[in-house]
């Protein structure tokens, strides 16, 4: 049997002690795709990342990579820990949860070692990896004492270093500011463009179409809705719905009306 | 405290523990003489010449000990002011308390008695009190010296390379780490408290803030770990941590290890008793 899924999402359940954070889930990412999950607050994208890198299991239902099915059984099996390790890597919304090593050379080092790489080896992929992500001149820097947007390209340069086919991204431009997040989005483009599978969670829908081809809508923990970029933020009822967009009231002379709110990279525009 | 206030006194302590850290790692990436050496000639031979003061019993050889750290922290770029401050003074005023008891309840010959001739300060008395405090002054400046020349992640690497358990490695260097993140935190959840108070809270009340903050940052604490665990099994974390040891000792490290040692076996039999 051939499968040309990455992730296969079926039925999936999970929820946080007794608070449910998905809800009968299904979700399949084909290879070579970049998919984006958007939702509100608590809509469950950083949950569902989680459990698509196997640091947790659902409660019902089932997750597989490329057919074989992500159990904390078949985790504990070296051989497939390293593969599976080796070809998904997740970049944290909370770059200091990333950042646990004493300088930027050591962050980016520490999971080729954990891969068993020799030390030559590790320090001219190191060293490429920072001189690609432009922060050799961070190298020697405590991560703590980088700036937000520097923390993201650490973050990221420390899982690209291992050159994985999947990257999952929860919300790579939170708290960065306009020029970092343009920097970080071409960085991402550049990544697609060696047709790897990206998975990201957002709910920026001004960068959709810079990263996205397919975007799944997430309410309440559970996909409701997966189509194009454009579909998807032209279907005004869906978004209201999501808690995506909110209504903007203004006025025109004396005329007060609303209408869903919806920023682009270009413009602002709605019809009156 | 109570002038100040608890939140106040809190977070100036906050803002010295993060500044003193930021100066730390400045002095340590400055030239100078034991940043040039290797970190396990440093953490050797520092160690011996603390272990030197330790064992000495005389006064003049734990002195001679002490000027050296001194001129070597000198040497090293680490200035006067800055021992002073935040080894000597501190170390005296802790050290001078312990030693004080020393002074009258040493048996010996009287120096000086009170007035009603029930308490003497004792000849033996004073040698004891100042063998204590020089023998801690010198230990507390070589290791400080020790800590400011040295990058803490060097420290580590060199740690390991004695065969210090990587567990116990890894748990002082994520507790480095995160102890910033942490004080970061509390610094800000104390400030935003401050910025929303109006008037004069009294002591009672300033303490149960900073016990209360000290109860949230203890939460987040836990989350934080709980995420930065996953965030190391992600990168095939299993529990066994690998680090890159990359020193290369030169003849100039071989032979300040030479001097080091020679200086401490030097000081420990002349210092014997």
């Amino acid at each position: 049997m051939s499968y040309t899924a990455v992730f296969a999402a079926h039925n999936v359940d999970f929820h946080y002690d007794q608070v449910p954070a998905l809800r009968q889930l299904s979700l399949t990412v084909q290879t070579g795709q970049c998919v984006a999950l958007v939702g509100a607050n608590g809509s469950g994208k950083s949950t569902l990342l989680r459990l698509l890198d196997g640091l947790c299991f659902p409660a019902a239902g089932s997750i597989s990579f490329h057919g074989e099915p992500l159990t904390a059984a078949n985790l504990a099996d070296n051989k497939f820990f390293l593969s599976f390790r080796r070809r998904v890597a997740l970049v944290f919304q909370n770059p200091d949860v990333q950042l646990f090593n004493p300088t930027v050379f050591d962050e980016v080092a520490f999971g080729p070692l954990q891969m068993g790489w020799n030390s030559a080896e590790v320090i001219s992929r190191v060293d490429a990896t920072l001189e690609m992500m432009g922060i050799a001149n961070l190298r020697d820097r405590p991560p703590y004492r980088l700036s937000g947007g520097e923390k993201k390209r650490v973050a990221l340069a420390s899982v690209i270093v291992l050159d994985p086919e999947v990257l999952l991204l929860d919300e790579p431009t939170a708290l960065l500011d306009p020029r970092s997040q343009s920097q970080l989005i071409d960085l991402i483009q550049n990544w697609r463009g060696t047709s790897k599978t990206v998975i990201t969670a957002t709910h920026h829908l001004e960068i959709l179409e810079d990263i996205a081809d397919r975007v799944a809508v997430l309410e309440q923990g559970s996909v409701t809705a997966v189509a194009s970029p454009q579909q998807i933020l032209s279907d005004s009822e869906l978004l209201l719905r999501a808690n995506l967009v909110h209504a903007h009231r203004h006025r025109h002379g004396d005329l007060i009306h609303s209408h869903p709110h919806l920023h682009s990279h270009s413009k602002h525009e709605h019809e009156h | 405290m109570s002038r100040r206030g608890a939140i106040a006194s809190t977070l100036v302590g906050l803002s010295t523990a993060l500044g003193n850290a930021l100066v730390s790692e400045t002095i340590a990436r400055k030239p100078g003489w034991l940043q040039s050496l290797d970190p396990r000639v440093k953490l050797t031979g520092l160690l011996a010449l603390v272990l030197a003061a330790a064992l000495s019993h005389r006064i003049g050889v734990i002195l001679a000990l002490w000027l050296g750290a001194t001129l070597l922290g000198l040497l090293s770029r680490v200035s006067l002011p800055t021992l002073a401050t935040r080894v000597w003074l501190a170390v005296l005023l802790f050290t001078g308390v312990i030693a004080l008891p020393a002074l009258f309840l040493t048996p010996g010959t009287p120096v000086l008695s009170s007035p009603d001739g029930k308490l003497h300060i004792t000849e033996q008395g004073i040698v004891a009190a100042t063998l204590l405090i020089t023998r801690v002054e010198t230990a507390a400046t070589l290791t400080t010296l020790l800590a400011l020349t040295t990058p803490w992640m060097q420290i580590l690497k060199s740690l390991r390379s004695f065969g210090v358990p990587q567990e116990f490695v890894m748990m002082l260097n994520m507790t480095h780490r995160y102890i910033f993140v942490l004080a970061e935190s509390a610094s800000q959840m104390l400030e935003s408290r401050n910025s929303r108070t109006v008037g004069i809270l009294s002591s009672a009340a300033q303490r149960a803030i900073v016990a209360r903050t000290a109860g949230v940052l203890m939460g987040k604490s836990i989350e934080l770990g709980n995420d930065v665990y996953l965030a190391m099994q992600s990168r095939a974390f299993r529990g066994d941590t690998k680090l890159l040891t990359g020193f290369r000792m030169t003849s100039r490290d071989f032979l300040a290890l030479s001097g080091f040692l020679l200086i401490a076996m030097i000081a420990i039999w002349l210092g014997r008793a």
